[in-house]
């Protein structure tokens, strides 16, 4: 980590976070700390908030009360320290994939060719050399993500907000996503917030699994798998905690889920 | 359509209709309707004259200038009402009002207050054109994928960029679709400006050509004019072609 600051265990911490819609309670009096340089997810049923609370942080919604600290700093808006990974991929359709994986570069003023190196090795890094003047139309759903994946990653923020990234791309492409994953948080040394309604997802990608419940809506359980995290991506699946955790998991929810 | 297992050209109707035209006219049925050939000799005749390319150049230079108007101010103006809701609550009823008021009637103010130049008529040009260009970027911008704006304002893009980046591009389609049905309606404006207000340009030659049963030359005017209008229709609508493939899926 470049940036010293007062809490270093810590990249993003939500301190007594709430959100009201009107009346409605979207969030209340949620609390919950992301470990620096690991993978956290929010797991939930739908209307849990999740992805409302991935809003928050990233700056995208004000919450009603409470406050999102991020490297030591409040959240006021969106910041250069955070990027957003979207669930439908939020690609312009008029530009080639050079210009959207440059456009975050684009929007903060860096230089045409500047940009446009470090998005093409980024372009390169998720394995879509060769498709640099395509246009999103022309890709499939799975190389797509990865344009956007590409995105957020060249503006090297320090944290990743991940919106159900692999829900809109077909099973064989999810898993092949997911063991990218687990090599990305290995080797890019940022924090992950990452969020999913796939139990099997949240068990086999996260150091941490933040579950959140509804009606309030709020953390009901941290779960920390620890001992196949340094298993082979293979091994995982088979792996009895993990497995065990699924089942928990489930456990757990199953009364959530009309 | 396929005629006879070969594949017809679009248009290939009009030719039908042209010789339909010739038979009447050698029927000699109307004096209103003269043979399309004899037509077309004098427009050849006409075309070269000072008087026709003086009109050409006036009512182009009115039509051209009014359209631009309306497109420079209203594409701005419908995407501002489609960001922003109380700007919207402000001119959306005038808009519609003006969309299906008969603005002919309204010339005659436009005259007092403008005089009977030039100006006016290229008013009356923009007025026809401007309101469904505006209503047209207005519904593009409604239409756009909400994260793609999210994504903007996520990655820091400013008030600017996010205008012309992102609600510019994501309602061209609409704005283009606004832009040709706006230049159709300024070629309806054009020509009664000149009519109405001056007596200059095409609107001086109908007037002439009519008032003194000139029919071929009446219609080889309006040939012109028919010809011009359709070309640009055309022209637009080749633009809108261009960028519909994005239209379709502005999701991704």
């Amino acid at each position: 980590m470049t940036k010293s600051t007062t809490n270093i265990e810590h990249a993003v911490t939500v301190r007594n976070v709430h959100k009201n819609y009107g009346d409605v309670q979207a969030l209340e009096n949620m609390s919950l700390d992301f470990p620096r340089g690991q993978l956290t997810s929010l797991l939930g049923p739908s209307g849990c908030g999740k992805t409302t609370l991935l809003k928050i942080i990233a700056g995208l919604l004000p919450a009603t009360s409470g406050e999102i600290i991020v490297n030591g700093t409040p959240v006021t808006g969106p910041g250069p320290d955070r990027a957003f990974v979207f669930q439908d991929f939020a690609l312009l359709p008029w530009a080639s994939v050079l210009r959207n994986v440059a456009f975050g570069l684009e929007l903060r003023g860096v230089a045409k060719s500047e940009r446009e190196a470090i998005a093409e090795k980024y372009i390169a890094n998720v394995g879509l050399a060769g498709f640099e003047n395509s246009f999103p139309h022309e890709l499939s759903g799975g190389m797509r993500q990865r344009v956007g994946l590409a995105r957020a990653l060249s503006v090297d923020a320090q944290v990743l907000l991940m919106d159900e990234p692999f829900s809109a791309v077909d099973e064989q492409t999810r898993r092949k996503f997911q063991e990218d994953l687990l090599g990305l948080v290995k080797n890019e040394n940022k924090t992950f917030i990452f969020v999913t309604h796939s139990i099997e997802e949240a068990v086999y990608v996260s150091d941490q699994i933040a579950i959140l419940l509804p009606r309030p809506s709020r953390v009901s359980e941290i779960i920390k798998p620890s001992g196949f995290r340094h298993k082979s991506a293979d091994h995982i699946r088979r792996d009895p905690e993990y497995l065990d955790i699924v089942d928990n998991i489930w456990a757990s929810l199953r009364s959530y889920v009309e | 359509m396929n005629l006879f297992g070969y594949r017809l050209p679009g248009m290939s109707s009009l030719l039908l209709w042209g010789a339909l035209w010739e038979l009447v006219g050698h029927l000699e049925v109307t004096f209103f309707l003269p043979p399309l050939s004899a037509i077309f000799a004098t427009l050849l005749e006409i075309a070269s004259t000072k008087v026709f390319i003086k009109a050409l150049a006036d009512t182009g230079y009115a039509f051209f200038v009014g359209t631009f108007s309306a497109i420079v101010i209203g594409i701005p103006v419908g995407i501002l009402m489609g960001k922003n809701r109380l700007i919207d609550e402000m001119l959306l009823p005038w808009v519609n009002m003006f969309l299906s008021a008969p603005l002919t009637a309204l010339v005659p103010v436009l005259m007092v207050l403008f005089g009977f130049g030039l100006q006016a008529i290229i008013i009356t040009t923009a007025l026809f054109a401007i309101w469904i260009i505006v209503l047209n970027a207005r519904a593009g911008v409604l239409q756009i994928n909400r994260s793609l704006v999210e994504m903007a304002h996520s990655f820091g893009a400013s008030p600017t960029d996010a205008f012309f980046k992102i609600y510019f591009w994501a309602a061209l389609p609409e704005i283009l679709g606004g832009v040709r049905i706006g230049f159709i309606r300024a070629v309806k404006g054009v020509i009664i400006g000149q009519l109405l207000i001056s007596i200059v340009g095409f609107g001086a030659l109908f007037e002439l050509y009519s008032a003194n049963f000139l029919m071929k030359h009446f219609w080889a005017v309006l040939l012109v004019l028919f010809s011009l209008a359709f070309l640009i229709a055309e022209f637009l609508a080749y633009l809108e072609r261009r960028v519909a493939y994005y239209a379709a899926r502005r999701a991704s």
